[in-house]
């Protein structure tokens, strides 16, 4: 897997083949389409904004916590999806990799990027919605993607050690719908962190040191409002800040270092 | 490495870990580990295996069902890694392991036919220029914006061999693939193979038609246990490999003679003994008077049988010597036959019949009582050659 290779043109070729295949059958036979895309995280928006907005009173204090909410979880799902999805792509693949022989690294990379692009429509629709809400754009907006990039290759990273590992061990998609679920809890989606920090000033620094969490919340301060709590923000020491790009970095290369070691072996096992 | 050569493989090793049990849970693996017991058991599939096969070679691998062929092609095609030994490959290798592999049903003839040439490494302009010579080749012209699960099954195999010959490989790697579709296109695909013969084409193929071997390869190998048995020109190892289901069937058959045999068994074959020789083929049976009456009227005949199944040609006693055999009660007597050898090149099966009462009543009639092989004649077209005289005027 050198990283030359990925700009192979075959490669390229076969990497655009799988990612537009996978675009075409998606939502195929669904009336909607592509709108499905847009639609599920929406609906997930709504249901945990009923619940915890306004019957809990959740983000009371937080200004324009329905956007705050909807940028969590459009960048909540892009994470289970990529994951998700690349967990299985190994396996789904196997009737392929026991027939042909091509870079393997690409199937998890298809099944990943497959799901960036469902989060760059999300995004536009919460660029739409944070518009209509008022929200004032600043120039920080521009560094958006740079922690885009973080989380995707966070997400490749844990997708292509989960790959390789669901190939051996198929309890692994089980242990990690549970783990899902509670890391969901423990990333500041539905709840402003700065709740937790009011009580345990610690827990509330841990939670960020999560890759996720300090994503997501760098991104609320730079679209929304810098009034969000980030990891720059709150914690002292260079290092202490760095923490979670040290993780990102340490999760993409042992999670390609470990699928590199077993892709050989891939079509034997599966 | 010698530039004529496509593939090189030498001292291959491969083994295989088959599980036990279903070990591919966590729970598994960790008794596994705490009894410290290894979850699987250790099959060796192929053992030092060594050949080449040079530019323009139509090369033939046969063996039997599990003899580890597929797993060659396999490591020939890079899906596995060798476990000792190496393969090196000279050229763009395309491998056909399975016909239609990453088809998807949902997408469009032309959709599917892009999808597998990126699958199999070539560019989107590569697969342009080839695009038109496989659809014609399938003869899908009209059906390539449908959907591929609207195809049917034979129009599905069409398409999917066609890319798999059309693609611009050095080497092309097919698996049990050569009989596909209707017999027209079945003649297309001959005609096809037959002109890569005296192509610069390099062709690995793995099948058990032993028709396919001797027509169209010009080397081929013989694997069995693991082993290369047999090397060389695909007559002689063709031969070989039906000689190995000869070996297997006559051990066989001392266990279940019953099933060919039929008859009053008043008088029985206790055994028929064949030697081939350069100009002689030599038959010794011997008969035995299974009752207590004297018997007058014996006739020995047998049949001899071509790979085909067809009679070519055949012994009678009686018509040969025009009186019967008389055998007393319980005598056992033996009957020689001493016969030009004029059999063509292979196997031969013998349908062995002992008649009683004017040749009306069947007392023993064996089939496939005895198979042999001929090697002495080069003429593998004809099953019996007869002599005859040619003068050019």
């Amino acid at each position: 897997m050198k990283v030359s290779n990925i700009f192979r043109k075959s490669n390229r070729v076969l990497l655009r083949e799988l990612v537009s295949t996978d675009f075409k059958l998606r939502y195929q036979d669904s009336v909607l389409g592509y709108m499905w895309s847009v639609l599920k995280p929406i609906m997930l928006f709504a249901i945990l904004y009923i619940v915890f907005a306004k019957f809990m009173h959740f983000g009371v204090g937080v200004p324009h916590y329905a956007i705050y909410l909807l940028t969590g979880t459009v960048l909540w799902t892009f994470f289970q999806e990529a994951t998700g999805q690349g967990l299985q792509a190994i396996v789904a693949r196997g009737d392929l990799i026991r027939k042909i022989n091509f870079p393997k690294y690409i199937i998890v990379l298809s099944s990943t990027i497959s799901a960036l692009i469902n989060l760059a429509i999300n995004i536009a629709v919460v660029l739409v919605f944070a518009i209509v809400s008022g929200v004032q754009f600043r120039l920080t907006i521009l560094l958006v993607p740079l922690y885009i990039i973080e989380l995707y290759i966070f997400s490749l990273g844990t997708a292509f050690f989960l790959g390789s590992l669901y190939v051996k061990f198929r309890d692994v998609a089980y242990i990690w719908e549970v783990f899902m679920q509670a890391l969901f809890y423990a990333v500041p989606i539905i709840y402003p962190i700065s709740v937790v920090a009011t009580s345990y000033p610690v827990v509330a620094k841990i939670i960020l040191l999560n890759p996720i969490a300090q994503a997501i919340q760098d991104i609320r301060y730079d679209l929304i409002t810098s009034q969000t709590m980030t990891v720059f923000n709150s914690m002292n020491g260079i290092f202490m800040k760095l923490i979670p790009f040290v993780i990102v970095l340490v999760v993409f290369v042992g999670g390609s270092a470990y699928f590199k070691k077993h892709s050989k072996q891939f079509a034997e096992i599966i | 490495m010698s530039k004529n050569y496509a593939v090189e493989v030498k001292n291959l090793y491969k083994d295989f870990k088959l599980p036990k049990e279903q070990s591919s849970g966590i729970k598994q693996a960790i008794i596994n580990a705490l009894k410290g017991i290894k979850g699987y058991e250790k099959q060796s599939v192929l053992k030092n295996i060594s050949f080449n096969v040079e530019k323009g070679d139509f090369f033939g691998i046969v063996g039997r069902n599990g003899s580890g062929k597929s797993t060659l092609l396999k490591l020939i095609s890079q899906i596995y890694t060798p476990d000792k030994g190496t393969i090196k490959v000279n050229g763009s290798l395309v491998p056909f392991i399975e016909l239609g592999v990453g088809f998807n049903p949902e997408l469009t003839g032309r959709e599917n036919i892009f999808l597998n040439g990126a699958l199999l490494g070539f560019s989107r302009n590569e697969m342009e220029s080839m695009y038109d010579e496989i659809v014609n080749f399938a003869e899908l012209e009209r059906f390539m914006d449908q959907k591929l699960k609207n195809y049917s099954s034979g129009m599905q195999v069409r398409l999917a061999f066609s890319i798999a010959i059309k693609a611009k490989g050095d080497i092309l790697v097919l698996d049990e693939v050569l009989a596909v579709g209707d017999e027209a296109f079945q003649k297309k695909c001959n005609e096809y193979f037959n002109s890569l013969k005296n192509s610069d084409k390099t062709v690995i193929l793995v099948t058990h038609s032993m028709a396919a071997v001797k027509q169209f390869c010009n080397k081929a190998i013989l694997i069995s246990n693991g082993k290369i048995e047999k090397e060389g020109n695909p007559v002689d190892v063709s031969f070989e490999y039906s000689k190995m289901f000869i070996d297997q069937e006559s051990k066989k058959k001392n266990d279940d003679v019953s099933a060919n045999r039929y008859g009053s068994k008043d008088v029985i074959y206790k055994s028929i003994l064949v030697t081939v020789k350069k100009n002689e083929v030599m038959i010794d049976a011997i008969v035995k008077n299974n009752t207590e009456k004297p018997i007058n009227d014996l006739n020995v005949c047998m049949d001899f049988l071509d790979s085909n199944k067809t009679i070519c040609s055949g012994i009678n006693f009686y018509e040969h010597e025009g009186r019967w055999i008389n055998l007393k009660p319980r005598q056992m007597k033996k009957i020689h036959f001493a016969i030009d050898n004029l059999f063509g090149y292979g196997i031969f099966t013998i349908t062995a019949a002992l008649k009683v009462e004017n040749d009306i009543e069947m007392a023993d009639c064996w089939k496939d009582a005895k198979k042999f092989s001929n090697t002495y004649s080069n003429n593998q077209y004809y099953s019996v050659i007869m002599p005859y005289k040619v003068v050019e005027e």
